[in-house]
């Protein structure tokens, strides 16, 4: 990865510090916060529960406003975008249950055009294209007239994977896209989204708690602990130590050799 | 997007049946015409002068104030199950309806206590539509103060019923104090009618009524995205507040002049877009926000002609009629299908 230096860096933070305010107090939950995504990068940031990776994530994707500090969207403070631009740069996929599932897989993943349709939402050439491509790639062609109550977790995560595809954004966010799948399927999705960096240039970021695979598959990992946050590429946050302090240690013990956690005997 | 082609079917025979009930409406009434006649009086061939009067006078605007009530609220109880996320919810949720009900409970029954200021006025319509507007209007200005200061979509939705429940107590305490003639007069508004518009005051509330459609035409797009949830929809570009407002404006003016002119007319606002949605068989407002026009309008135009006791010289309230055909439509269409579609 010696070529990261050269690369366009599309999102990057600047000192951050992110938490709550209320009238009486503000809330630190991670302060001095600095990280660099470069473009085509998959990033997976991981910590443990409670520790603020959804902070962090919705401080990123401006649902939250951050504390201080800056935040850079190609080059741009992430507070000049208005939510129409943001929708062109930055698209999302939560944890958040869908308010309807009456919706086909093809309308579905075609909303994902939405920024770039016109006032009542009509469809160009390119849109329908964008969208069958995305369906193409993320290969769920045979569920395209499937409505969304009809499919499996694993087949929603994939078409919520394919309307932020469709958006056509240089960056890609994915909330715990993991949860709920099987152990086959946690891993078809993050393969899946490395291949998507590959093919497309886009960047990933994805919290999870699939430390594991993330250390397989990631080209950078943002590992956050109590006391600060560390992102370099899985080796060396290996070869650093750093997720041994991941998490409390009474319980379980990182292992240096398989790159997974095992319970202490 | 591509599927649209899909429903033309469905459009077109529904532009069928409007027609053909529209015509049905027209037709049917307390006294008979024979429909060679009505078609002469429709193209302006002269007939028979009374026969004239009640076709072009009576039937035909109270036909159009059907359609106007029937697609308004069913279009506002779509926006407002959207933008709330509630299959429950309609275009009285805001607490329109009740703001007109006590507008209106005000000057039919607060002479008694207001004194008799009020009393020359009592007799006009003017004054009760007026009445209504002022009430669902005043309504609709604090749910909009206060949902400028909530987040939550939720939130607006409670806040609505709580100020459904303050003007129906403030109603229930005025008509412990009324006379009988008075809340004769507050029950007959609230029984609902159509047929009590002239030309002009059904262009004024046509002209209203347009302003809502358009507006409700500039939030399907919106619409659609709330499908997805309110973070879904921000993080696809839609300014969330921006549209809630229009949104919110859109079913006031609907909902609102509608009531003040027709009456609180129950049911349709709720289960116009349950059936719509059932039978079409789809989310997507750009189909049903159209079909949902045509569902309202026809299921208004045949309820009125239920009430109007075909051939004979009594008209039951529209309001009941609505509910006693409509119920067991939405019944029947979620029992056949086994699952409610939203």
């Amino acid at each position: 990865m010696s070529g990261t230096l050269n690369k366009h860096i599309v999102l990057k933070t600047n000192k951050l510090s992110i938490g709550y305010t209320s009238k009486k107090e503000t809330t630190t939950i991670g302060s001095n916060i600095n990280i660099e995504l470069h473009k085509g990068e998959l990033v997976g940031l991981v910590g443990a529960n409670g520790i603020g990776k959804s902070t962090l994530l919705r401080s990123l994707t401006n649902v939250q406003s951050k504390l201080s500090g800056d935040i850079f969207l190609n080059d741009k403070t992430l507070d000049a975008y208005s939510n129409l631009e943001l929708a062109k740069v930055l698209s999302l996929v939560l944890t958040e249950s869908l308010s309807s599932k009456n919706l086909t897989v093809l309308e579905l993943v075609a909303l994902g055009r939405q920024p770039y349709t016109n006032w009542i939402g009509n469809f160009s050439k390119k849109d329908i294209d964008v969208v069958n491509e995305a369906l193409i790639q993320i290969n769920i062609e045979d569920l395209k007239d499937k409505k969304c109550f009809e499919l499996s977790d694993g087949q929603l995560q994939k078409v919520m994977i394919a309307r932020a595809l469709a958006q056509d954004t240089d960056l890609i966010i994915l909330d715990e896209p993991t949860t709920h799948l099987d152990m086959y399927h946690k891993a078809y999705i993050l393969k899946l989204l490395q291949r998507l960096t590959k093919e497309t240039g886009k960047t990933i970021l994805f919290s999870s708690h699939e430390i594991d695979l993330a250390i397989q598959l990631c080209d950078k990992m943002i590992v956050m602990t109590k006391n600060n946050v560390v992102s370099d590429e899985p080796c060396n946050l290996i070869l650093n130590g750093t997720f041994e302090n991941l998490f409390p240690k009474d319980l379980i013990a990182f292992n240096e050799k398989t790159g997974s956690f095992r319970v202490k005997k | 997007m591509q599927h649209t082609h899909r429903y033309t079917i469905s459009f077109i025979t529904l532009v069928f049946l409007l027609i053909l009930v529209f015509f049905l409406n027209v037709s049917l009434g307390s006294v008979s015409i024979p429909n060679k006649d009505i078609i002469n009086i429709l193209f302006g061939i002269d007939q028979n002068p009374s026969w004239h009067y009640i076709i072009m006078d009576y039937r035909l605007p109270k036909a159009f104030t059907a359609i106007i009530v029937g697609s308004g609220l069913g279009i506002s109880g779509l926006m407002m199950q959207t933008l709330f996320r509630n299959p429950l919810a309609g275009p009285f949720v805001l607490g329109i309806t009740s703001g007109a009900s006590l507008g209106v409970a005000i000057v039919t029954m607060g002479s008694s206590i207001f004194g008799g200021i009020l009393l020359g006025m009592l007799a006009s319509k003017w004054t009760i539509v007026i009445a209504a507007t002022l009430g669902s209007f005043l309504v609709l200005l604090l749910v909009l103060i206060v949902s400028s200061k909530v987040r939550d979509a939720m939130a607006i939705l409670i806040i609505g019923l709580m100020f459904g429940s303050v003007s129906a107590a403030i109603v229930n305490v005025l008509s412990y104090f009324s006379s009988a003639e008075e809340l004769q007069q507050y029950f007959f508004w609230g029984f609902g009618s159509l047929g009590n518009l002239s030309w002009n005051e059904l262009l004024i509330l046509f002209v209203i009524y347009l302003l809502g459609i358009l507006l409700s035409l500039g939030t399907i797009k919106g619409l659609n995205s709330l499908l997805l949830g309110e973070n879904y929809a921000k993080s696809l570009g839609l300014n969330i507040k921006r549209s809630r407002l229009i949104i919110i404006i859109s079913t006031s003016l609907l909902a609102g002049t509608i009531t003040a002119f027709a009456g609180p007319i129950a049911f349709i606002g709720l289960a116009i877009p349950h059936i719509t949605r059932q039978v079409f068989n789809t989310s997507n407002h750009k189909i049903l926000l159209p079909a949902v026009f045509l569902f309202g309008s026809i299921v208004m135009l045949i309820c009125d002609s239920i009430a109007q006791l075909p051939s004979s010289e009594y008209t039951l309230p529209i309001n009941a009629i609505t509910s006693l055909i409509g119920a067991p439509v939405v019944i029947w269409l979620l029992v056949r299908k086994r699952k409610m579609m939203f």
